[in-house]
C-alpha cells in the first residue's frame, strides 16, 4: 500500500466551515438553555414523572454513549486485527468515538436533578454501583482513546499504537456492557430483567456507531472535496449490513426470550402488541426503519455502489436504533411493574397497575439535539485543527 | 422475625453480598487506593444495631376511602401537592385490589418497604441511598445527585422526585428540588425515642389500627409477637429483599 498522508480537513471555504460551526453553536447554546430552563423550574416542566423517570435526555444520552464505543471499532479493526483498508480511518474513529461521547455524557449530567453536584458522582463511589462504575469507564474512555490518537498520529511513539489498541478495544466492549447493564439490574422490571440485555447492547453499538461513522465520514469528504474510494466504502457498508442483521437477530431472540419466560408475557404483549406508540416504534421505527430498510438499500444490487444508498441506510439506522432505546428506556417503564401477582388494582394512590403515559417536551429534545450537535462540533473542529483524514482514501 | 415458608433463604444472597462488598476498596494504581465511601456509619449516628425497625399492616383493618395516615405522612414532612400528581411526592400511598381468581377485595398502604437488601442502595451511584445500622433506608439529600436510578431499582416505586423548588419545609424532613425522598419511618421520631410512626399514630386516632410500628429484632415486641403468631406476607418475596414492612390479611 502507498504511504498515506493526513491532512487537517478544510472544505470549500472558510464561510461555510465557520457558518457551519455558528450553526452548531446555535443549536449548543439552544440546548443549554433549554437545561437551564429545566433545572430552574424544577423537572416538573418536562414530560418526566415519578413514573416516567428518566426521559427524552436519557435516550438521546444513551443512544450516544453506546454509538461513542461502536464508533471506534474502524479503528479497532484497524490496529488490532490490521485490516489495512480501516487503518487510515482509525484516527477520525478515535475522534468520533471521543466526540460522541462527549456529547451523551453531557445531556446526561444537564439532565441530573442536581448537575451542580457533579463534583459528588466524580468523588464518592460506591463500587456495587454500575453507575459508579460507568462513571470510571466514561473518564477512562477518553483518556484511552486520546491516547490511543496519540499513538497514531504522532511517529515516536506509534510503535505502541497496538497494544494501546488493545486496550482501547477491551475498555470499550466494558464501556458498553456497562451501559446495557444499567438496565440488568433492575430486576423489578420485566422489560430489563433479561441477560441477554449487555450482549445486545454491544452490538448495537457497533451498528450505530458504524452507522454515524460512515455518515460523516461520506460528508467530510463531500465538504472537503477529497477523494473517497467506492471500494472502501462498500467494505464499510457491507460491514454495517453484518452489524445491522446481528442486531436483528439480537432483538429476535431477546424478544424469544420473554416469549418463552411466562411472567414476561405481559411486557411482550405490550412491545409488540398493544402498546400504542411503544408498539409502532418497535414495528415501524425499530423494525423496518432501523432494519429491514437498511438491509434492503445495502444488499438490493440495484444500490451497489450507490454513495446515496449507503448513506441512507446508515440514517435510517441511525433513525431505527434511537427508536429501540426509546422502546427499551421509556416503553419499559410506562409498562407497569406488577407488585402484586394474581390482583388487579382498583385503586391507587400512585398509578399502580397503569401504563403511564410520557409525552416529552420541547426543551428535553433540545438538550439531546444539543448534544448530537456536541459531537458534531467536536469532530469538526478536531478534523481542522489536527491531521486525522487521510489527503486521499482512493482505492 | 417470623419464619415462613415464603421467607427466603438468605444465605446465597449474604454471600453474592460479600462478593461484592470485597470490591468496595480497590487499587487504582499502586500506592492509589479508593475506598467506597461509609457513609452509613456517620450517618447512622443515632441508630442502633440491635434494633431493626418495621411495620405491620393488616390489610382487613385498612379502612376503604380512609386517608388519615396519607395525610398525617405529608402533615409531618412537610409534603404538599403543587395540583401535578403525577410529580408531586408521594410517601404513602393507599392501594386497592381484587384477586383476579376470588374476587377478594381487601385495600393497604405501601411505601418504602425498608428492605435488608435494598436495591436503591445498591445502585446509588454517590451512596446517598444508605441503610442504617436499625434497618432505615434513607437518602443523604446533601450527597444525592437526582440520577434517580434508586427510582428505576426500587421494585415498590416507594420513591419520589422532587420536580419543584420547595417552601414552608418541615424541620422533620430535609428535602430539595432534585433529589430523590422516600418514607423515612419517621426517622426524626425514632431517633427522639418516640416510636410511633406518624402513619400509625393517625390510622390509630381513626380507630383502625392497621399499622403498627416497631423492633423487629426484639421477641418482645407486639410486632415481633403478632409477626410470629400469625401468616404475614413480604410483597414480591419472590425478589428476596426481606423488607422490613409485612403485611396480614392480604
Ligand atoms: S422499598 Fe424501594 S426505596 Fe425502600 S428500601 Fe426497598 S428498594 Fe429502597
Ligand atoms: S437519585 Fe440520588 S439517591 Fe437515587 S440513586 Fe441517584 S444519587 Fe442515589
Amino acid at each position: 500500500m502507498s504511504k498515506m498522508y493526513y491532512r487537517e480537513l478544510y472544505c470549500g471555504t472558510p464561510a461555510r466551515y465557520w457558518s457551519g460551526l455558528a450553526l452548531l453553536g446555535v443549536i449548543i447554546a439552544i440546548g443549554l438553555g433549554a437545561a437551564y430552563y429545566m433545572e430552574h423550574n424544577g423537572h416538573w416542566v418536562t414530560g418526566m414523572s415519578n413514573q416516567i423517570v428518566w426521559g427524552l435526555p436519557h435516550v438521546f444520552a444513551i443512544f450516544l454513549i453506546v454509538a461513542a464505543s461502536g464508533a471506534l471499532n474502524v479503528a479497532s479493526i484497524g490496529s488490532v486485527f490490521g485490516g489495512p483498508l480501516y487503518k487510515p480511518l482509525g484516527r477520525y474513529s478515535g475522534l468520533l468515538a471521543i466526540g460522541l461521547l462527549a456529547g451523551g455524557l453531557m445531556v446526561l449530567v444537564l439532565d441530573l436533578g442536581r448537575p451542580d453536584r457533579l463534583i459528588v458522582a466524580m468523588t464518592e463511589y460506591n463500587f456495587k454501583s454500575i453507575f459508579a462504575w460507568n462513571v470510571i469507564l466514561y473518564t477512562g474512555f477518553f483518556a484511552i482513546v486520546g491516547i490511543y490518537l496519540w499513538t497514531m498520529i504522532d511517529r515516536s511513539v506509534n510503535k505502541y499504537n497496538r497494544t494501546v489498541g488493545f486496550a482501547a478495544f477491551f475498555w470499550r466492549i466494558a464501556l458498553t456492557t456497562g451501559t446495557g447493564s444499567i438496565f440488568g439490574f433492575l430486576v423489578a422490571r420485566e422489560a430489563y430483567d433479561a441477560a441477554i440485555m449487555a450482549p445486545m447492547f454491544v452490538i448495537m453499538s457497533f451498528s450505530y456507531g458504524l452507522a454515524f461513522f460512515i455518515i460523516t465520514l461520506i460528508a467530510a469528504y463531500i465538504w472537503g472535496d477529497r477523494e473517497l474510494g467506492d471500494f472502501r466504502l462498500t467494505k464499510l457498508k457491507n460491514l454495517l449490513g453484518v452489524f445491522v442483521g446481528a442486531v436483528f437477530y439480537f432483538t429476535l431472540a431477546y424478544n424469544l426470550t420473554n416469549l418463552y419466560i411466562t411472567q414476561h408475557h405481559g411486557i411482550e404483549r405490550f412491545i409488540l402488541l398493544d402498546g400504542g406508540v411503544y408498539t409502532q416504534m418497535f414495528w415501524i421505527g425499530q423494525i423496518f426503519i432501523g432494519s429491514i430498510i437498511p438491509l434492503f438499500l445495502i444488499y438490493s444490487p440495484a444500490f451497489e455502489k450507490s454513495r446515496w444508498a449507503i448513506a441512507a441506510a446508515s440514517i435510517a439506522v441511525l433513525i431505527g436504533g434511537f427508536f429501540q432505546i426509546y422502546v427499551i428506556v421509556i416503553g419499559g417503564q410506562a409498562y407497569p411493574m406488577n407488585l402484586f401477582p394474581g390482583k388487579e388494582v382498583v385503586e391507587s394512590g400512585f398509578y399502580d397497575g397503569q401504563v403511564m403515559s410520557y409525552v416529552p417536551t420541547l426543551p428535553e429534545a433540545a438538550l439531546g439535539v444539543a448534544g448530537i450537535a456536541v459531537a458534531l462540533t467536536m469532530v469538526a473542529v478536531g478534523a481542522r485543527v489536527f491531521k486525522v483524514f487521510p489527503e486521499t482514501l482512493e482505492d | 422475625m417470623s419464619n415462613k415458608s415464603d421467607q427466603p433463604n438468605m444465605d446465597r444472597r449474604k454471600m453474592i453480598g460479600g462478593a461484592i462488598a470485597a470490591t468496595g476498596a480497590m487499587t487504582i494504581a499502586p500506592g492509589v487506593i479508593l475506598h467506597a465511601a461509609s457513609v452509613s456509619d456517620e450517618a447512622s449516628a443515632g441508630a442502633d444495631a440491635k434494633h431493626r425497625w418495621g411495620m405491620l399492616i393488616d390489610s382487613n383493618k385498612c379502612a376503604d376511602g380512609c386517608s388519615a395516615c396519607v395525610d398525617a405522612c405529608n402533615t409531618e414532612h412537610g409534603l404538599k401537592g403543587h395540583g401535578r400528581p403525577a410529580t408531586d411526592a408521594v410517601w404513602i400511598r393507599p392501594v386497592k385490589l381484587k384477586d383476579k381468581q376470588t374476587g377478594r377485595e381487601n385495600r393497604l398502604v405501601m411505601m418504602c418497604q425498608h428492605c435488608e437488601h435494598p436495591p436503591c442502595v445498591d445502585v446509588c451511584p454517590t451512596n446517598a441511598s444508605f441503610k442504617r445500622v436499625d434497618g432505615i433506608v434513607l437518602v443523604d439529600r446533601h450527597r444525592c445527585i437526582g440520577c434517580r436510578y434508586c427510582m428505576m431499582a426500587c421494585p415498590y416505586k416507594a420513591r419520589s422526585f422532587i420536580h419543584e423548588a420547595l417552601t414552608e419545609q418541615s424541620v422533620n424532613a430535609p428535602r430539595g428540588k432534585g433529589c430523590v425522598e422516600s418514607c423515612t419511618l419517621c426517622v426524626h421520631r425514632v431517633d427522639d425515642g418516640v416510636m410511633q410512626t406518624a402513619c400509625q399514630e393517625a390510622c390509630s386516632k381513626e380507630g383502625h389500627d392497621a399499622i403498627l410500628f416497631g423492633d423487629l429484632n426484639d421477641p418482645n415486641s407486639e410486632i415481633s409477637k403478632t409477626l410470629k403468631s400469625t401468616n404475614s406476607v413480604q410483597i414480591r418475596a419472590d425478589l428476596e429483599l426481606n423488607t422490613g414492612v409485612r403485611y396480614l390479611n392480604l
